[in-house]
């Protein structure tokens, strides 16, 4: 049987038993398999991959018809060394952000696991596909169900959010679209097939000029996904109205998938059109991102704001290893990302918990919840020192390998990079003190009169810690994910540096 | 013509090919006699046997789908019988049923005549099949006014209601204009074509295949292309292209629900089936072909887009955005003059189309008052709530309409930018994304209207309690139709199977 198929489609079919009228109490049993099946999934491949992939560069590859294998589209499935690391983190975060939901109380929670389940099994498709369409479809399938949860449960501007997250992620998704296609036909390879694609790539390369067009079509179609500096704008406001799980998902795994075109994609089709971009890419990261969205986090009061735009802020990052295009920067990239989605999943989940203790996002009312939630404070603490990226959490490591790839190739940009460490340091430590420590505010002692403050917990506790030890564990032994990351990659780049484009060929 | 000729002419008719049209012409029949026959009380089961009947037709014609007669002309060359031409027959016997179901449950709450309807909309049906395979212009002309004809009656079907006799009259205005636009058109043609003293000029003009050869021998004549763009624009008027979409709004409006629905679904695609037929024949004249249609698509797809994001009235709002579909469809036309599989990709994008429109005009005819021609968007509001069932149709066909995955619609969309791709057409592709992205605009705030909690003014003492909307209770039969256009409308997106492989793509 094909795990990967299992993974992606267990959650979808699972989803439309649902609506189709699955009793309420055996939906709600199941659907914790529903979550679960993909992450255990994820984890048993990643424990066989080392194996599987030595006999090719991807592993567990099998291939679906669908009825369009005239066009080059099929179903095919397949892990490397990029895409290996990722589908696990979106099985485990994934499994962290079902059980957060099954414990909410949302309102119509049956429909917000349905959707939430779509989310999973198109985050699962995303990462499993070698076919560059269904990597495609599945983001979509997957980003869809974002917009309606977070019109229907979202918070404050839930309306607004909804529409200008559709309106600018629409936008970006039509643009790598074009830019996918483009590929198909300009490659001459006819296929969306990654494998076939790259083979094509190596014997006929594209031209320059047409190479430029692309990757500037998909930095900034995959870019605008990704939240570049300056089309970020949907980001903190989507990530301030969502509810807790699609926060998670969505900044965690899905927002991903950019980076992922970028590295798997685009970069290794496209190294000349790259190399023309990634100045423009690296400031725009570097000071964009990283510098001035920094500088906005500073300015937060509202804690849930202030985490999405920490997750637009460290971006920047990833922008400044894509930009690298060298194996150890997209190498760091890779890391990063499995780290930020940790780290972002887990702010994302403990802010709903103080928001569930406080009744307020609004830093200013909040202070001393340590007396009335020490743990909650010990996982907020590990969560924000991980964001950071201090030793011992996996970010760390990411960051770390990111900074020494960019030193060689941007400097100055390196500089600014590394002093956004120190911008993360203060926002991140900021928002910890003013809502664990310092005097009770008044806002508070009347929340506090009315429900008194409980502990995390365990149902709460169970995904933040399912979170943390992943991150730990990446952070203390990172070479259980970046051996596989280096060989795939090493094997992609060196042969991308072999291209010699059309035109300066025939000349 | 001696008697005998024209028996040896009969003689060579293959009856058999056109069996279909001919079953549903009878079905049309049967049901006028049924209504003369049976007692008034009986008329109830006059639309049962009219779907039946129709399901029936569509169940020996799939079994028979690659029936003998496939690239082949009959009739002394007035019918040719295509790959295509299977499928569009298909498509609209489909689309019959389809809107045939909902008839039923929109005249349920009229007192109007209430077997006419059928019979009418079997007869367009069947020109529409015989419209799709025609090969000769005056098989093209009785067809298409047949079917003109048969929706001057439909649309002002609820003649009690201003708002629909406003439209009939509208519909019959720029009906016999276009018509007018369109024999103009032809005549020109058949003077050129019939004239001597040019080379490969020809005693039929008429015929298409004639018709090619002449305009292919006769490259640059100045009224042949005057006959060409005039002909192009009679059938604009019936997708409703740029700057013949004036009629669609307020006839979309007016006409009773389901007969917008058909109007949105089979009109346009007969209009699309001759347009691919015609693109062929006028091969000739490529580059004039394709500029005309090239402008029409871009400003199509711009004005559709544009005036459809302004609308609240929901009929106006679907009708303006279909005329965008007409603007993305028209691209795959002229992708398909250069590449073979955009004809299949049309083909797809109809089909997929057609489900999701029939899901949501489903959704539309249910929740519909007593005046047909006033649905706004407000009266969407918690409707995922309030019914479960039909928001989620009417999110499924909404999603598919707008081109959203996993949902049929997107496929569509797909193949058709992936042809006119590969036909290097990239201005269009750049103002079909950009039309694409506005559509989101308005399909998702139909989509807020419906699923988003809304905020709802306190009712004050003293004011009358706003009425709660009334929705008509889903029949057996109308839910198999809603449920069946969504989950084929989600399959098609995974899945494309048998259909990808009957259009040559898979």
């Amino acid at each position: 049987m094909d795990l990967l198929l299992v993974a992606i489609f267990s959650p979808l079919v699972l989803a439309l038993a649902m609506v189709l009228g699955l009793p309420k109490a055996l939906a709600r049993s199941l659907a914790y398999v529903g979550f679960a099946l993909p992450a255990v999934i994820s984890i048993v491949l990643w424990c066989q991959y080392g194996a599987a992939a030595k006999e090719s560069t991807y592993a567990f590859l099998t291939s679906y018809d669908t009825g369009l294998a005239k066009l080059g589209i099929n179903l095919t499935l397949g892990l490397n060394g990029i895409s290996m690391p990722l589908f696990v983190m979106a099985g485990i975060v994934g499994l962290a952000a079902g059980l957060f939901a099954l414990q909410s109380k949302a309102e119509r929670l049956n429909t917000y696991v349905v959707l939430l389940l779509i989310m999973q099994g198109g985050l699962m498709g995303v990462f499993a596909s070698v076919d560059v369409f269904f990597f495609y479809f599945f983001h979509e399938l997957a980003l869809i169900p974002t917009f309606i949860m977070v019109g229907i449960w979202g918070g404050r501007d839930r309306n607004y959010a909804a529409m200008k997250m559709t309106i600018y992620l629409t936008i970006g998704a039509m643009l790598s679209l074009i830019g996918l296609i483009a590929i198909y036909y300009k490659s001459g390879a006819q296929t969306f097939d990654m494998i076939a694609l790259r083979e094509a790539v190596l014997t006929e390369g594209l031209s320059t000029v047409a190479q430029q067009y692309i990757f500037g079509l998909l930095m900034f179609g995959f870019g605008i996904l990704v939240s570049l500096w300056p089309l970020h704008t949907w980001a903190p406001l989507g990530y301030g109205a969502a509810p807790s799980s699609v926060a998670m998902l969505h900044a965690g795994v899905l927002k991903k998938f950019g980076l992922y075109g970028l590295i798997q994609i685009a970069l290794p089709l496209l190294p000349q059109g790259a190399s023309h971009w990634v100045l423009i890419l690296a400031s725009l990261g570097v000071v964009g991102n990283v510098l001035i969205i920094g500088i906005v986090a500073i300015a937060q009061r509202d804690l849930k704001q202030l985490i999405g735009y920490s997750s637009v802020m460290h971006m920047g990052y990833a922008f400044l290893g894509v930009a690298c295009i060298s194996v150890m920067g997209s190498g760091g990239v890779v890391f990063m990302m499995v780290a930020h989605g940790f780290s972002a999943a887990l702010l994302f989940l403990l802010a709903t918990s103080i928001h569930h203790r406080t009744e307020t996002f609004d830093l200013d009312e909040m202070g001393g919840l340590v007396k009335h939630a020490p743990v909650l404070a010990a996982f907020f603490v590990a969560a924000t020192l991980a964001s950071i990226g201090l030793p011992g959490f996996a970010n760390f490591w990411g960051e770390l390998t990111i900074f020494v790839a960019a030193w060689t190739q941007f400097k100055w940009l390196t500089v600014i990079a590394i002093g956004g460490v120190v911008i993360s340091a203060i926002y991140g430590l900021r928002a910890t003190a003013k809502v664990f420590f310092g005097p009770q505010t008044e806002a508070f002692d009347k929340v506090l009169a009315e429900k008194p403050a409980t502990d995390l917990t365990w149902s709460e506790r169970l995904p933040a810690l399912i979170l943390l030890v992943s991150l730990l564990a990446l952070g203390f032994w990172p070479k259980m994910m970046s051996e596989p990351i280096n060989d795939s990659i090493t094997e992609i780049y060196t042969a991308a540096e072999a291209i010699v484009p059309q035109d300066v060929a025939r000349n | 013509m001696s008697t005998e000729l024209l028996q040896q002419a009969a003689a060579n008719n293959h009856w058999g090919a056109i069996a279909p049209e001919l079953l549903v012409g009878c079905l049309a029949l049967l049901l006028l006699v049924l209504e003369i026959v049976l007692p008034k009380a009986r008329h109830e089961i006059i639309p049962s046997v009219a779907i039946v009947g129709l399901l029936g037709i569509i169940g020996g014609f799939v079994m028979n789908y690659h029936s003998g007669f496939i690239d082949q002309t009959t009739f002394n060359g007035l019918l040719r019988h295509t790959g295509t031409g299977q499928f569009m027959r298909l498509f609209f016997l489909l689309a019959a049923t389809g809107v045939s179901v909902l008839g039923v449950v929109a005249l349920k709450r009229q007192v109007m005549p209430k077997v006419e309807f059928f019979t009418i909309t079997l007869v367009v049906t069947g020109a529409m099949m015989l419209l799709s395979q025609s090969n000769h212009f005056v098989m093209l002309f009785v067809a298409l006014e047949t079917i003109t004809v048969g929706f001057y009656v439909l649309v002002s079907y609820t003649r009690t209601n201003p708002l629909s006799l406003e439209a009939g009259l509208k519909y019959l205005i720029m009906g016999a204009l276009s018509s007018g636009i369109l024999l103009f058109g032809i005549a020109l043609l058949y003077g050129v074509a019939g004239s001597q003293a040019l080379t490969a000029s020809t005693t039929d003009p008429m015929n298409f295949d004639a018709l090619r050869i002449f305009l292919y021998a006769n490259p640059d004549n100045v009224i042949a292309a005057i006959g060409i763009v005039l002909v192009l624009s009679g059938v604009a008027f019936k997708i409703g292209a740029v700057p013949f979409q004036i009629w669609i709004p307020d006839v979309y409006q007016g006409a009773p629900t389901p007969v917008t629905a058909f109007l949105a679904i089979a009109s346009k695609a007969a209009g699309f089936a001759i347009l691919l037929t015609l693109v062929t024949v006028f091969d000739g004249y490529q580059s004039l072909v394709v500029t005309v249609l090239s402008v029409m698509a871009m400003a199509t797809i711009i004005f559709g887009n544009l005036a459809a994001l302004t609308q609240h009235n929901v009929k106006r709002l679907i009708g303006l955005s279909g005329v965008s579909h007409a603007g993305y469809l028209m691209i795959g036309v002229i992708a398909a003059i250069h590449v073979p599989f955009a004809v299949g990709a049309i083909c797809f994008y109809l089909f997929a189309y057609m489900l999701a429109s029939l899901a949501v005009f489903g959704v539309m005819t249910h929740l519909a008052g007593d005046d047909d021609a006033d649905q706004d968007l407000d009266h969407y509001t918690d409707l995922a709530k309030t019914h479960p069932f039909l928001g989620t149709v009417l999110g499924v066909g909404l999603g598919s309409l707008a081109g959203i995955p996993p949902l049929a619609g997107f496929m569509g969309k797909l193949l058709v930018f992936l042809a006119a791709f590969e036909a290097g057409l990239y201005p269009l592709l750049g103002v079909a994304v950009l039309g694409v992205i506005i559509s989101i605009y308005y399909y998702f705030g139909w989509i807020k209207a419906a699923f988003f909690p809304q905020w709802r003014p306190p009712v004050m003492e003293g004011d009358d309690p706003i009425p709660e909307p009334t929705h008509q209770p889903v029949s057996t039969a109308a839910g198999i139709v809603l449920a069946t256009a969504a989950l084929a409308s989600i399959i098609l997106g995974f899945y494309q199977g048998p259909i990808g492989q009957w259009l040559g793509l898979g």
